[in-house]
């Protein structure tokens, strides 16, 4: 089985958001990057599946020779190759164009991202990739497997859970539950230096949205302690000044 | 032309972000001068699609078809791109929830448009060039996006406007669509709800817990309080990473985003990644019996002290308000 997992090289948790050039850019200054968590949890999914031979991974990112540390933590992980599209990943709908003609030309069993990339948010790279090669997809993924040659998976649904089964090839978001993330051992990062790491060109693509600016959400005033033998008092203030209930 | 709104259903039943999706798509309707199409898909009675024109939608388009009886996100992406296009609609409009998110991308593509997932605010419209925000860095920040293409789709995050009752006569199609193979390609084995409880992504309020509850066995007091207050349960990550609830109630930059209107945190100390997912909550109070716990930092209201003193009597004293 070819197993294809996207990778998106994004801030620490940790990380202070802030942004520069009059707030038309993302503050990369003094910022860790890492992979994405939820990428995280296809890798480990992708490496069991193809564990004991059973298959081969390819990690891909669409990203500037910056992430190359980020990549080379994912082959540490114990993925066996890795692509990088060598672009800046303009927006999700650049990020998936250049997914799905890699795709094309080089065919997966399996098709694995994250439910969301971390930093923008978007969740849509899954499902513009599944869209662009008309193949089926879950876009949030909390189990998964395989047999043979069908996928059954349980998604997440609004107030409650959906098993489904399909078919390979499919294009699937992992979140959590679908595997424990890895961390990498020593053995691994001397591995990870000696395996391939293919640099391939972008495809144009017509850009159709650009994010002009950030600002950073209003802070809250201070908060309004109430004494812990007053609930009455919140109850009051939640009805009258919050209007919340 | 039309602004077309796709109104998801649970069993037959629209949801309120359903009802917001409605009334954004009047507000900018309005602003184009055009009239709203609802479009639902799947067995819903006609009393709750006439619902859909309290909200305003000129028309309700219903589409039930044999060959689906569930949701299958490239089944339904066809369905609605073919309705947009036989109606020949420029906008569409959606919930971005579990299933609008597995939906608007492919629609998208379906229509060459571009897509504003998550959006949070009404556009301003200057001809073809639309400029709307979006909340981005797991809600760290807040994003204007400029979204350039004639048609465009927009994923509207839920409680981020209001419904808006602007009756009009309602007016319900049916439209006939045939659907290809490759499009069912999914089967759906089984589907799990639960019923009795408020579901987290479209609850107004939540109240949730963290590790200072101690153990599964706590619980009891916490979903008391949701249930007075008619409030869905969520919890910290570490809370569902015990077990102690289901992953599914687990929010912040790594678990679902919320934003109701009133979010009460027990008994959690206020991470950076779990304020991520909380933080846009329109009004936050804080339960805990440390008074440098970092939440209180960003909440409206605190109480320092004891969850297992102080929960029970938030509960009994806001059920003596609701009498
Ligand atoms: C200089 C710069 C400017 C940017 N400007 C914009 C902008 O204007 N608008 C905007 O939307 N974004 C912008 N981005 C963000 C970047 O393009 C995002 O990676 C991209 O938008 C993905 O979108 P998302 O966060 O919505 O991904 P999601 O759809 O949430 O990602 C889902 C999954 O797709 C996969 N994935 C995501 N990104 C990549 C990637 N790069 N390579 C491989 N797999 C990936 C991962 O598996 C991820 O879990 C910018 C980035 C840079 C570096
Ligand atoms: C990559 C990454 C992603 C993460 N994503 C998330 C995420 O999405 N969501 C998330 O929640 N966390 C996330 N975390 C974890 C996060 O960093 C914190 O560890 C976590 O949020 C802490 O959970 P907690 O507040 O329940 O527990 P603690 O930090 O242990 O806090 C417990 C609190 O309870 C209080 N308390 C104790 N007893 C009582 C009592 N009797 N009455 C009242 N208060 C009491 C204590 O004062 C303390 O403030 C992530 C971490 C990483 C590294």
């Amino acid at each position: 089985m070819k197993i294809l997992v996207c990778i998106s090289n994004v801030p620490d948790t940790t990380s202070k958001i802030t942004f520069t050039n009059n707030n038309a850019s993302f503050n990369e200054n003094g910022i860790q990057f890492i992979i994405n968590p939820y990428d995280e949890i296809a890798l480990a999914k992708a490496i069991g599946l193809a564990a004991n031979g059973n298959g081969k991974v390819t990690v891909l990112n669409v990203g500037e020779v910056s992430t190359e540390p980020t990549i080379r933590k994912a082959l540490a992980c114990g993925a066996d190759e890795a692509v990088r599209i060598d672009a800046a990943p303009r927006d999700a709908w650049f990020v998936a164009n250049q997914i799905a003609d890699y795709v094309r030309t080089n065919p997966y069993d399996l098709i694995l991202t994250g439910r969301e990339s971390i930093d923008y948010n978007g969740a849509q790279v899954q499902s513009y990739v599944a869209e662009l090669l008309s193949l089926p997809s879950v876009a949030i993924a909390k189990k998964l497997d395989i047999t043979d040659n069908e996928a059954t998976i349980e998604r997440e649904i609004e107030g409650g859970k959906e098993v489904l089964t399909v078919n390979l090839p499919v294009v699937v978001g992992t979140a959590e539950g679908v595997a424990e993330p890895k961390i990498p051992n020593v053995r691994g990062i001397m591995d990870a230096r000696k395996k391939p790491l293919n640099v391939i060109p972008p495809i144009e693509v017509t850009q159709l949205s650009k994010i002009t600016s950030f600002e950073s959400p209003v802070p809250r005033g201070t908060v309004n302690l109430i004494d812990k033998e007053q609930v009455n008092q919140l109850v009051e203030l939640l009805h009258s000044e919050a209007k919340v209930i | 032309m039309s602004v077309l709104v796709y109104i998801e259903n649970i069993e037959g039943t629209f949801k309120k972000s359903g009802f917001e999706a409605v009334s954004y798509a009047k507000t900018i309707a309005g602003l184009l001068g055009e009239e709203v199409n609802a479009l639902s898909i799947g067995a819903v009675p006609p009393a709750e699609l006439e619902k859909l024109a309290q909200y305003g939608a000129d028309k309700v388009i219903k589409i039930e078809n044999d060959q689906l009886k569930q949701f299958i996100n490239q089944a339904y992406a066809q369905l609605i791109a073919n309705v947009a296009k036989s109606t020949g609609a420029k906008t569409i409009i959606l919930s971005n929830t579990f299933n609008g998110k597995g939906l608007a991308p492919r629609i998208a593509v379906k229509l060459d448009a571009v897509l504003c997932d998550g959006a949070i605010n009404i556009p301003a419209i200057a001809g073809d060039v639309w400029t709307i925000k979006k909340s981005v860095f797991s809600s760290k920040a807040i994003a204007t996006e400029e979204l350039k293409a004639a048609v465009k789709v927009i994923a509207l995050t839920p409680n981020s406007v209001e419904t808006k009752e602007a009756p009009v006569p309602a007016q319900i199609e049916t439209f006939q669509s045939e659907l290809l193979s490759n499009d069912l390609a999914t089967t759906i084995q089984e589907i799990v709800r639960a019923t009795d409880k408020v579901s987290l992504p479209d609850a107004t309020i939540v109240v949730s817990a963290g590790r200072g509850m101690k153990g599964p066995e706590n619980w009891r007091i916490i979903e008391e309080l949701a249930d007075v207050l008619g409030a869905a349960t969520a919890c910290s990550k570490p809370v569902s990473d015990a077990g102690w609830r289901p992953h599914a109630e687990h929010v912040g930059q790594t678990g679902l985003a919320v934003s109701p209107n009133l979010y009460i945190a027990i008994g959690i100390s206020g991470a950076i990644q779990h304020l991520a997912g909380v933080s846009s909550s329109k009004t936050i109070v804080v339960i805990n019996k440390d008074p440098d716990a970092p939440f209180f930092k960003v909440a409206d209201y605190g109480i320092v002290g004891d969850a297992f003193e102080i929960v029970p009597k938030l509960t009994e004293a806001i059920k003596a308000f609701k009498n």
